[in-house]
């Protein structure tokens, strides 16, 4: 049982964001430009990051939420999904991803961890500066949702379905619009018109 | 050196922050409506909250900076910042104040720490379901904000008197309006 009362029916962050819809603007905001605003890291690529932090903080809704917007992203690719989250050293991705998932785990566990050896080795990579504020961002702003998550014990579905069919939504549509999706399912959950 | 090119001049936060203002513009909202929104914790309480996290997180310009505002709140009382930083539960606040701090500890190790019998007591205390969201959040939200800080390398002035005025404006007019400001006098 959550912490706090939430609207019945919204899991993870969802519940949060319709119990406060001044804080949802912003912080749906900020996943907007972080995850899916053009720019050289691909959507896939910044959705890899974000599961992975999330998976490192053992946030089950957050990873498995942006672990299938990851997917979706990639074809469909869950299993990707899954090998960044075992081990991204041996995955199938980028040279250039390990070296910021590494910087992004680093992030995770405190941002004093990151040594100038670490971003040299993004840089040789090919890595931007823009790619790596981003990337230091992402990492930094996961450890905020998933403590926001877990820290008031809010619900997660356990089907992947469920986590699926919402990831095709948020690609398709992004995250400005979901504190007012929130706002008129928690209006329906309290059985209003 | 920080890790990246930032713009000169800027300390803190403000470098990043001028880097990439298209990110910076949902952090500052973000901050002024959980730091200086309409609520019931005082700003000087959220403020304490936001320090005493940044403080865990040993990012000193956020605990400088926030930890001046603070003080600004509180008529001045810088003591009563660090009495807070040292040891929540002999400082000079109220009992509500400590269960949160209780709270606001627990988030920045994980989210998962943050047991059903802390919610009870900070309830007892007189906390409301939103007071204990808005903690939970000033908790996690600064674990992000020291996080970038710290994770670029950013530079930090050490002059106390520098932090103090720093924090009179923000205090006064809020994080994006400051934010604002500074990024068009450089």
């Amino acid at each position: 049982m959550a912490h706090i009362p939430l609207a019945e029916g919204l899991p993870g962050i969802r519940g949060l964001f319709a119990f406060r819809p001044e804080t949802a603007n912003p912080l749906c905001a900020l996943a907007e430009v972080l995850l899916h605003t053009p720019g050289t890291l691909s959507m896939a690529d910044r959705e890899l990051i974000a599961t992975y932090v999330s998976s490192r903080n053992d946030c089950y809704y957050c990873q498995n939420s942006h672990g299938a917007l990851a997917a979706y992203h990639l074809g469909g690719n869950e299993n990707l999904v899954l090998d960044v989250k075992r081990n991204f050293e041996s995955a199938d991705i980028s040279e250039k991803l390990k070296a910021l998932l590494a910087i992004a785990g680093k992030v995770q566990q405190s941002g004093k961890d990151v040594r100038a050896a670490d971003v040299e080795h993004a840089r040789g990579l090919g890595a931007t500066d823009q790619e790596i504020h981003d990337t230091v961002l992402i990492a930094a702003a996961f450890c905020m949702y998933n403590r926001y998550v877990d820290g008031l014990a809010t619900w997660a579905p356990s089907d992947p379905a469920a986590y699926r069919q919402r990831a095709a939504h948020v690609a398709e549509n992004g995250y400005r619009g979901i504190p007012s999706d929130v706002a008129a399912q928690a209006g329906r959950g309290r059985g209003a018109p | 050196m920080p890790h990246i090119q930032l713009p000169e001049g800027l300390p803190g936060i403000l470098g990043p922050m001028a880097f990439g203002p298209e990110t910076a513009k949902p952090l500052n909202e973000l901050a002024d409506v959980l730091l200086r929104g309409p609520g019931t914790l005082s700003p000087g309480e959220r403020e304490l909250i936001a320090t005493f996290v940044s403080s865990r997180n040993d990012c000193f310009f956020c605990q400088t900076i926030h930890g001046a505002v603070a003080a600004y709140h509180l008529d001045g009382n810088e003591q009563l910042v660090l009495d807070v930083k040292q040891d929540t539960e002999s400082a000079g606040i109220s009992d509500k104040l400590k269960a949160l701090l209780a709270i606001a500890g627990k988030v920045q190790r994980g989210g998962k720490n943050v047991l059903a019998e802390d919610i009870e007591r900070a309830r007892q205390q007189g906390a409301t379901d939103l007071e204990i969201h808005d903690t939970v959040l000033i908790a996690a939200a600064f674990c992000m904000y020291n996080r970038y800080v710290d994770g670029l390398a950013t530079w930090a002035p050490q002059d106390a008197e520098r932090y103090r005025q720093q924090g009179a404006r923000l205090a006064q007019q809020g994080y994006a309006e400051s934010t604002a400001g500074l990024a068009a006098a450089r």
